[in-house]
This record gives structure tokens, sequence and C-alpha cells, in this order.
């Protein structure tokens, strides 16, 4: 970058890379992101493996006493236990209890993805779109695939709207469709926009601090970003789960719209 | 960016990383789909295995202490509720039973105090019936006295002014005037 002026590069955080690697500078590639294989240790494996540390540390060894009167970090589990569990009884209804396991999974899977990628230098998975496609088309598949095997056939009743005029309903079938369709899209890209928008602004203040001028504005800005940032880690997380369980509902449910 | 032509064989190559979002390289997508499904696998069966059946153990563990413990302190309320009801039986019986001996005392000592009074009244009527009996027997002598005492007197009298008394007549008119 010889043109000078500010090194902001708010897209590098995002650069898969694979770790255990050295890049031979003689050549103008760049060794350790470029040929990634699917099995290859990238930063990608080290902080989803970070992520899944800290959800066994809270989940597992948090409550290792049993304690009838919790203490701090057991009251954290039982916390989120207890709004996952309503979350998913109160919107899927009692059938969907069933699969609490899993939103319980995407749940903290998410959020501590999300809180560990506001650790500086770190690296945000969920802002990947191939983490945040992959687990919107878990939860797209497996919604459909529960759906078609609980109902059957009556699963397609709910593009058909018993409830609209009939001359609307092959109207209507045909939106509810494409909605129907586009749920992964906006439920992946959701998550990894909001995060990678919040981290790439950061990067982009952290920037402008090397300007004098600016640098407390820019230092004053990147703190309440960061604030910012924490409240949209968790709130991302809880929209995702919450999106999943109404996208479950349709599956399990009663179906009334 | 040009600095090696020698590399230009592999320029082609670095796409993403030079231009575009990192995000979009879909080279990369296969690394991250694999080691997010182990991710989350692993994630899914501790959570499934132990973590969520331990919270919700303790969880159902602790809803049941408290509910043995409501059920324990209504059983000591009630419990508590039944003794100060016997207790206040008690008292109650208690105060019945004290009253009963109040009248059954009191009525004893009202017989032994009319029977104390009634054989006072017979002792009282027996000396009083005794003292008249007396006083008629004192009334009686003075009488007597009298009229023996008028008899003699008379006769003096007579024998004073010098008559020849016949006691018999003497004691006739004296008879007769205490009489009349």
């Amino acid at each position: 970058m010889a043109e000078g002026g500010f090194a902001i590069h708010p897209t590098d955080q995002f650069v898969v890379r694979k770790l255990f690697c050295s890049d031979d500078h003689a050549t103008a590639v760049d060794e350790c992101t470029t040929g990634i294989t699917w099995y290859d240790i990238t930063n990608v494996t080290l902080w989803l493996a970070l992520a899944a540390v800290a959800v066994i540390l809270l989940m597992v060894y948090g409550t290792r006493r049993r304690a009838t009167i919790p203490g701090r970090s057991q009251s954290v589990a039982e916390m989120i236990y207890g709004f996952v569990h309503n979350m998913i009884e109160e919107v899927t209804g009692h059938e969907g209890v069933k699969y609490f396991p899993y939103v319980m999974t995407l749940f903290l899977f998410i959020l501590f993805a999300n809180l560990l990628g506001l650790i500086p230098m770190s690296f945000t998975n969920t802002a990947q779109l191939g983490i945040t496609v992959t687990l919107a088309l878990l939860v797209f598949l497996g919604v459909t695939l529960i759906g078609i095997v609980r109902k059957g056939p009556a699963f397609l009743g709910m593009f058909w709207i018993t409830s609209a005029p009939l001359a609307l309903r092959p109207i209507l079938a045909v939106i509810e469709i494409i909605s129907y369709f586009v749920r992964p899209v906006s439920h992946s890209i959701r998550l990894a926009g909001n995060l990678m928008a919040g981290h790439a602004v950061m990067k982009v203040f952290a920037g402008f601090a090397s300007m004098a001028v600016i640098s407390p504005v820019a230092v004053g800005a990147v703190t309440a970003i960061y604030g910012l940032e924490l409240l949209v880690a968790v709130v991302q997380a809880y929209v995702f789960t919450i999106l999943t369980c109404v996208y479950l509902k349709d599956a399990v449910g009663d179906a009334h719209h | 960016m040009a600095t090696e032509a020698t590399d230009a064989g592999h320029a082609a190559v670095e796409h993403a990383s030079s231009g575009g979002l990192p995000q979009l390289d879909v080279s990369t997508f296969p690394n991250q789909i694999f080691w997010l499904l182990v991710t989350l696998v692993v994630i899914y069966f501790v959570l499934s295995r132990v973590a969520l059946p331990r919270v919700g153990g303790v969880l159902a563990a602790r809803k049941s202490a408290i509910t043995s413990d409501l059920a324990a302190a209504e059983e000591l309320k009630q419990k508590a509720l039944d003794a100060e009801k016997a207790y206040n039986e008690a008292l109650a019986s208690a105060r019945t039973e004290a009253a009963k001996i109040v009248t059954r005392a009191k009525a004893e000592i009202q017989g032994d105090l009319d029977a104390a009074i009634a054989k006072a009244d017979v002792e009282i009527s027996a000396r009083a019936a005794e003292s008249a009996k007396r006083l008629d027997e004192i009334q009686a002598g003075a009488a007597e006295a009298v009229t023996e005492v008028a008899k003699d007197t008379a006769k003096e009298l007579v024998a004073a002014f010098g008559g020849k008394a016949d006691a018999r007549s003497v004691n006739a008119a004296v008879a007769a005037k205490l009489k009349g």
C-alpha cells in the first residue's frame, strides 16, 4: 500500500487462513489463504473449537455441582436453559419441546461465536456466510423434513390459505412458497450481515485513530460501537433462535395463520 | 500488485483476498461447513447427553424440593392449628370443671351452714324454753313468798290491833284480797 493514507482494511479480519502455515513472501500468492481444503485447520476451526469449549465450560463445568442453591455459573446456565425452553414452548407449543436440544445448540453456539468474535484480534465465525448459510440451511431442511414426516402431504396445506377468498388462494400460494424458500436466505444474511457490518465499522473507526486530530473521536466511537456490538451479539443470537422456533412451529404446530 | 510477472499464473487464484468480501470466497466454504458440522455435533451431543439432562434434573429437583417444603410447612401449620385448638379445648374444659367444682363447693358449704344454723336454732329454742321455765318457777316462788309475807303481816297487824286473829280466816281474807 504505497499510496499512503489510512491503513484501513476493514475486511481483512474476515479472511479465512490456514493455521500452522507460513507465507512465502517471494510470491504474490498468500499460501495461507489459498487452496484451503475442507480438512485444513484454519482460524475458522480454532474459533469454532473455542466456542464449543466455552459452551461446554458454561453448561457442563459450570453446572458440575448440581447445586439446589446455584452458584453464579450454574445460575447463568439455568437462566439460559429456562429462557430457551420457555421460548420454544411458547412459540411452538408443547410438541416443539422435543427439539429443544437442537435449538439450544444453535442458540449457545451463535451466542458464544458472536461474543468470542468481539475479543480483539479474534475471528468472527458468525460473520462468515459459509457458517450462517449452513446454519440456516440446517434449520430450513430440518424444519421441512420434520414437517413432511409429521404431517405428510398436509404440510403443504400451509401454502394454501383456506381463510382467504378462493380466487386469491393461488396467488397467495405462490407468495407463500416464495417466502418459504427465501427464509434461509434472510435467516443467514441477517446474522452474517449484522456481525460483519458492526465489526467492519469498528475496524474503520480504529483505523481513523491513527490520525491524531480525530483519534479521540475515533476511540470514543470504537468504545460506543463495541457496546452496541455486545448488544447485537446477544440480540442476533436471540433473533436467530426465535426465528428457528417460528419456522419449527409450521412443522409441528397446529396450522393456523 | 504489479510486482511479479513470474507469479502471473498464481494471480488468478488470488481472487477474493485482493478485492471484494472475503466471505464471498466460495473456496473456503467446504472448510467452514465441515468444521461447523463437527462443532455442532460436539455441542449437540454434550448438551443432549450431559448438560441439558443435568440442568433439567437440577431444576426439577429444586421444584420438587420447594413443593415438598411447602407441603411440609402446610402440614406443620395444620399441626400448630390443631395444637392451638386442643389447647383452647383443654382450657375451656378446665374452666368448666373449675366452675363445677366451685358450684359443688358452694353447695356443700351452704349445706353445712344450713345444718349448723338449724342445730343452733334448736339449741337456742331449747335454752329459751329452759329459761322460760325457770322464770315461771321464779315467778311462782315470788308469788308464794308474797302471799306468805302478806298472811304473816296481816296476822301480826291483827294481833297488834289487839284482836285475836283466827289464823284460818285471816289467810282466807288475804288470799281473797290478793286475788282481787
